[in-house]
């Protein structure tokens, strides 16, 4: 049995532990807040120019010679997977189900025997993957120096994306992240970029008799590129939300859990401090007994 | 009949603009300056970097936009875009640095003909903002 002073050590450690998880809770209730309000915020954007993309494609006059971004390149061999995850830890499940689905994803691929490329954005998800897929990250991308997500990041890894694809390094693009839902739940998700897929079945047939300036093509071509850069920002805005939340939650499990741990030797100290008083006692008495 | 229509405008952090009482807009399109007014034909097209001009309350008020996409439709005028400043927010400094920026990128090498003029078009009009 633990002798007093061990627990109350112990006591006073697990309520250090509480504090600083209670601090982190705190804060990462204050970034949800702002997380939360740029992905809100961020969203109209990314709906539109996916709007505009929908409504030109359909107004595209030669099928045949249409970019390659939106067509793909006729073949899937190889995939490339854009891993978002964040660069800190102590957020609960929120990486681990990324990787996730991200694995899962990747089985079926290599399954079908065709090649595969990973691009991680986020330390976290490249320290989880290495082990195993070390050899198929072909980059990895971290925005540790960078305090909000920004737009200029995601245009990087958007450029960078591009680069690969004009180089024929892959055909078909994805990527991974968390969609917010609420504080305590978020779905990882993914996400096909290249050749664009509509996420949504298009009964919207408005005569959508548009006048282009200049020709459609040439509109497509100058846009496709940079709805690739807003889907990885949304994504990124999306995960960043995601990863607050999570770790909102899990710290204030922890803080929960510390508290009830507190409880529980506190009790323990109580009595094992009573304890030693009775025996103090009874050799008190029973020594005058004998007298 | 009232001659005003809607005007957004959206950077992909927020929505930076939204009105409905806009008399018309003249943008840089890509082919050349173009005004719009209400009951345009549905258009789309995108931005070379410019001054845009909105008129409404018989005011007008004038941004600096980088580049971007426009979409007129229902008398709704969508821009989206990823760098646009209210003209005398621009301060000098910003000026200068993105001049710089641009002539660097300029003398790149592998840049197609298209993104050489858009990069020129950009040094003309910080250009032509700074001498004011």
């Amino acid at each position: 049995m633990p002798s007093l002073d061990d627990l109350k050590k112990r006591i006073v450690s697990v309520k250090s532990t509480q504090k600083i998880t209670k601090a982190m809770k705190m804060v990462a209730a204050a970034k949800l807040k702002r997380a939360q309000d740029s992905a809100e915020k961020g969203r109209p954007y990314s709906e539109k120019m996916n709007k505009i993309i929908l409504n030109l494609s359909e107004n595209i006059s030669d099928k045949e010679n249409a970019p390659k971004l939106l067509t793909g390149t006729g073949s899937e061999k190889v995939h490339l997977c854009i891993i978002l995850t964040s660069d800190r830890g102590l957020c609960g499940g929120f990486n681990s189900n990324i990787i996730k689905k991200a694995k899962s994803f990747f089985e079926k691929i290599t399954k079908e025997g065709k090649t595969l490329k990973i691009i991680t954005v986020g330390s976290k998800g490249y320290d989880q993957l290495k082990r195993l897929y070390k050899d198929k990250i072909i980059e990895k991308i971290s925005f540790k120096e960078s305090k909000n997500t920004n737009y200029f990041d995601a245009e990087k890894v958007g450029n960078m994306v591009i680069e690969l694809f004009l180089k024929n390094e892959f055909d078909v693009c994805t990527i991974f992240f968390n969609k917010f839902k609420n504080v305590i739940t978020q779905i990882p998700q993914e996400q096909q970029i290249i050749p664009l897929k509509s996420s949504e079945p298009d009964n919207s047939s408005s005569e959508s008799n548009y006048e282009f300036e200049p020709e459609e093509d040439e509109i497509l071509s100058n846009l496709l590129p940079k709805n690739i850069s807003t889907q990885i920002f949304k994504a990124m805005l999306e995960n960043s939300a995601s990863e607050q939340g999570s770790r909102m939650s899990a710290m204030d499990n922890a803080t929960r859990n510390a508290g009830e741990m507190v409880d529980k030797l506190t009790i323990e100290y109580n009595r094992s401090r009573q304890a030693a008083i009775t025996k103090e006692l009874i050799e008190i008495i029973s020594g005058a007994e004998s007298l | 009949m009232s001659e005003l229509f809607n005007l957004e405008i959206v950077n992909p952090e927020k929505s930076f603009l939204s009105a409905d009482d806009v008399k018309e807009v003249v943008v840089p399109a890509y082919e050349g300056e173009m005004g719009i007014l209400k009951n345009h034909i549905s258009i789309i097209s995108f931005l070379k970097p410019g001054i845009m001009k909105i008129y409404r309350n018989n005011a007008e008020e004038k941004f600096y936009i980088e580049d971007g996409i426009l979409e007129f439709k229902d008398d709704t005028l969508s821009i989206l875009t990823s760098t646009v400043i209210k003209l005398d927010k621009l301060d000098k400094s910003f000026i200068d640095n993105s001049i710089q920026e641009a002539e660097k990128s300029l003398l790149k090498e592998g840049i197609t003909d298209q993104q050489r003029f858009l990069i020129s078009q950009k040094i003309d009009s910080l250009k032509s903002i700074g001498a004011n």
